[in-house]
């Protein structure tokens, strides 16, 4: 791999081990296995480093997430039982983010029963809390948070929700902290600040006709709705913010190392570089790249062009049809891990500092514990 | 709204929907896919716009053009004087365009978005910004220009398959929120239009077990939910493998020799575990392939391309959907 030439080689092990490293984050585009590298990261951690590790997984497929223990989701961490830790004396918990309990949780953390009860039943809460783009990034740095106050763990592995873009982990928590605490919520609750006869009355002249068009396109019962959905998260919103801070604080600090996750593919590692550039800026740790699914053909010496040549003049010949057929095999591997290593050469010619490592591609999909450990040695021991 | 026809399928393309909506599990190569439709249904003349929601410019990069704005623009031509168009909806703009077209805002529009309004607006109801963007979809499959329709068809590259149940669920979102007035009224008849024979929803997947797994769930979803499934796409499909039996290290040995090629121990014994990995891969692969049969649905393979998806690979896409049967 040209990663490999061009870029220092990733060292996990170096970074599970190392006690100084208290979160490990995944993030990438969807569908580039994400889930599995942190599951397999974890899985290593615990085994083979003897620590105290949980694994915080948002989406899991079924099956992975069986094979983790993980039949329920009740929003806290589940020993997984049956790993291989009775050298090192590590242990592995894992769980699954439950976006919507975790905002309940801190709805409830922040204010009295009552209100907590009053804002839960509000149909904006409803919808914000189970379907805004953006609650489950801010959920998942939530849970983080909670994970990393409460100091059980030697090291939390987080992977990161299936986003639009993997910039969407980083922007929608500092999104939803300004919406809850911006101009426009203020203007919506100044009437509500000043005894809420009515809804607009001491509003300017030009969000007096704002609100006459809100009026006209929502109607007036959303918008009472949404005024006691504004006026009671309006005691929370000091404390919603100071707990992004919080985590962004945390997600900067030496204790936090960012793995970026990609495939070959274009897509993936546009996206990967797009977020290397962004932890680059935010002064976050990026600790490296995990290219995964990545195809090598066993034979260097054997380029496509000639294998395709051979498998021709063969076909011609007639009496080698097995032949004929490893050599095409082969031709397209090779031409296969040719275009791969164009695609990742995007990468690394952007960022050649950034250590990477590739992860052969597995003839088959991983969902269980020995899939997870062998793809744990295979991010190891390329 | 007008009352939903089904439309017929004159050129005979296999495509008989006018809204052709593409989703797939991330990474399926759903962008391209969608492009390569439209590039196929502008065939012969007609004329398609390819249209992203996700903000993610997606359309832009695999042509290799600039970030496309708020506004339907020339994209590519197609063999036989086609055109394909493309646009990028921007749920903001969507709105503002939206208030102006009902209430003539003009410059209090603009004061609004300054105000931070409109964001207000399109975050506090994650439906509200779903039924923008649909409701710019359906606007564009219905408009018409003189005499005839401004797009023979429509193409969306629309959300994974995670949310897309969601995403084209307009009304249950939004009458959660408006009861009343100009927001339900468009989402129903954005909802009528998704649900009418006039819309497909495509599924593109590959032949591995998570996209396999979310197409069969999204085609469950939709059903339940009512929308019309269009094609299951296999995107970078290899065909499937005859019924063949495993290469001696022997005969391979002789093959290789008689190609002039190195035949030493370690490279017959490599490539004959290339070749085993490869059988293991493939026998996989029919199997999911078997999966989605079983769906009953109409399946539509395209192939792996082997210098990915530039603009001729795309062109080789569509001429395989346009062949589709």
């Amino acid at each position: 791999m040209p990663s490999e030439d061009a870029a220092p080689r990733l060292d996990v092990d170096q970074i599970l081990a190392d006690p100084g490293v208290r979160i490990v984050v995944c993030c990438g585009a969807g569908g580039v296995g994400k889930t599995t590298t942190a599951a397999a990261l974890a899985l290593r951690a615990a085994e083979q480093h003897g620590r105290r590790t949980v694994v915080l997984t948002i989406d899991p497929a079924r099956r992975l997430a069986q094979s983790l223990g993980l039949t329920e989701l009740d929003n806290t961490p589940r020993q997984v039982k049956g790993i291989d830790v009775e050298a090192g004396g590590g242990e592995l918990h894992a769980m699954m983010l439950d976006m919507k309990r975790t905002f309940d949780d801190v709805v409830l953390a922040h204010t009295d029963p009552a209100k907590a009860a009053e804002i839960f039943a509000n149909p904006f809460y409803q919808a914000m809390s189970s379907t805004f783009a953006g609650t489950q990034e801010y959920m998942a740095m939530e849970k983080l948070g909670q994970l990393h106050a409460r100091g059980e763990w030697d090291l939390i592995v987080v992977d990161t929700p299936p986003s639009r873009s993997a910039l969407d982990f980083l922007d929608a928590p500092a999104r939803l902290s300004r919406f809850l605490d911006g101009r426009m919520l203020r203007l919506l609750l100044a009437p509500a600040r000043s005894g809420g006869r009515s809804m607009f009355s001491l509003v300017t002249a030009s969000f007096g006709m704002f609100s006459k068009v809100v009026q006209k396109v929502l109607g007036a019962q959303l918008l009472t709705d949404l005024s006691g959905f504004v006026a009671a998260l309006d005691s929370m919103f000091g404390g919603f913010r100071q707990r992004a801070e919080q985590t962004y604080r945390i997600l900067q600090a030496r204790e936090t190392a960012f793995l970026l996750v990609a495939t070959p593919e274009p897509d993936a590692v546009r996206e990967a570089a797009y977020f290397a550039g962004r932890l680059r800026s935010e002064r976050m740790p990026l600790a490296g790249l995990v290219l995964n699914r990545v195809h090598r053909p066993a034979v260097d010496s054997l380029d496509a062009a000639t294998s395709l040549a051979a498998a021709d003049r063969l076909a011609e010949e007639g009496g080698h049809d097995g032949t004929v057929e490893v050599l095409r095999a082969h031709a397209a591997l090779a031409q296969q891990a040719a275009r791969e290593q164009r695609v990742a050469a995007r990468f690394t010619e952007a960022f050649p500092q950034v250590p990477a490592v590739s992860v052969t591609a597995q003839p088959a999909d991983v969902h269980d514990v020995d899939g997870l450990r062998t793809i744990g040695a295979a991010i190891s021991r390329p | 709204m007008r009352a939903v026809e089904r439309p017929a399928d004159p050129a005979g393309t296999g495509w008989p929907a006018r809204l052709h909506v593409v989703t797939g599990k991330g990474g399926t190569g759903k962008t391209s896919v969608a492009a390569a439709l439209a590039l196929a249904l502008a065939r012969d003349g007609r004329r398609t716009l390819l249209v992203e929601v996700e903000g993610r410019q997606g359309i832009a990069q695999l042509f290799g053009t600039d970030p496309l704005p708020y506004e339907e623009r020339h994209l590519a031509d197609a063999p036989g004087g086609g055109e394909v168009r493309a646009l990028a909806v921007d749920a903001e703009e969507a709105l503002l365009e939206y208030l102006d077209m009902f209430y003539k805002l003009g410059a209090a529009g603009r004061a609004l978005r300054k105000l931070g309004a409109i964001d207000f607006a399109t975050t506090i109801a994650p439906g509200l910004r779903d039924v923008l963007l649909t409701g710019k979809v359906k606007e564009a499959t219905t408009r018409t220009a003189g005499q005839r329709r401004a797009y023979d068809a429509v193409v969306l590259d629309a959300p994974p398959t995670g949310r897309i149940g969601r995403f084209l669920n307009v009304t249950a979102e939004t009458a959660r929120l408006a009861k009343v007035g100009p927001i339900k009224t468009q989402s129903e008849g954005v909802a009528a239009l998704l649900r009418s024979p006039m819309t497909a929803v495509h599924v593109v997947t590959l032949l591995e077990e998570m996209p396999v797994q979310e197409t069969l769930d999204a085609i469950t979803e939709l059903t339940q939910l009512g929308f019309p499934v269009g094609r299951v796409i296999v995107n970078a499909a290899r065909p499937p493998l005859p019924a063949g039996r495993e290469v001696t290290a022997a005969e391979l040995r002789r093959g290789l020799a008689a190609a002039g090629l190195p035949a030493d121990r370690d490279t017959v014994a490599a490539l004959a575990g290339e070749a085993r990995d490869q059988a293991i891969r493939r026998e996989l692969e029919d199997s999911l392939r078997g999966d989605l049969v079983e769906l009953g649905r109409p399946l539509t393979e395209l192939p792996l391309l082997p210098d990915g998806v530039d603009r001729a690979g795309l062109e080789a896409l569509a001429r395989a959907l346009h062949g589709a049967d």
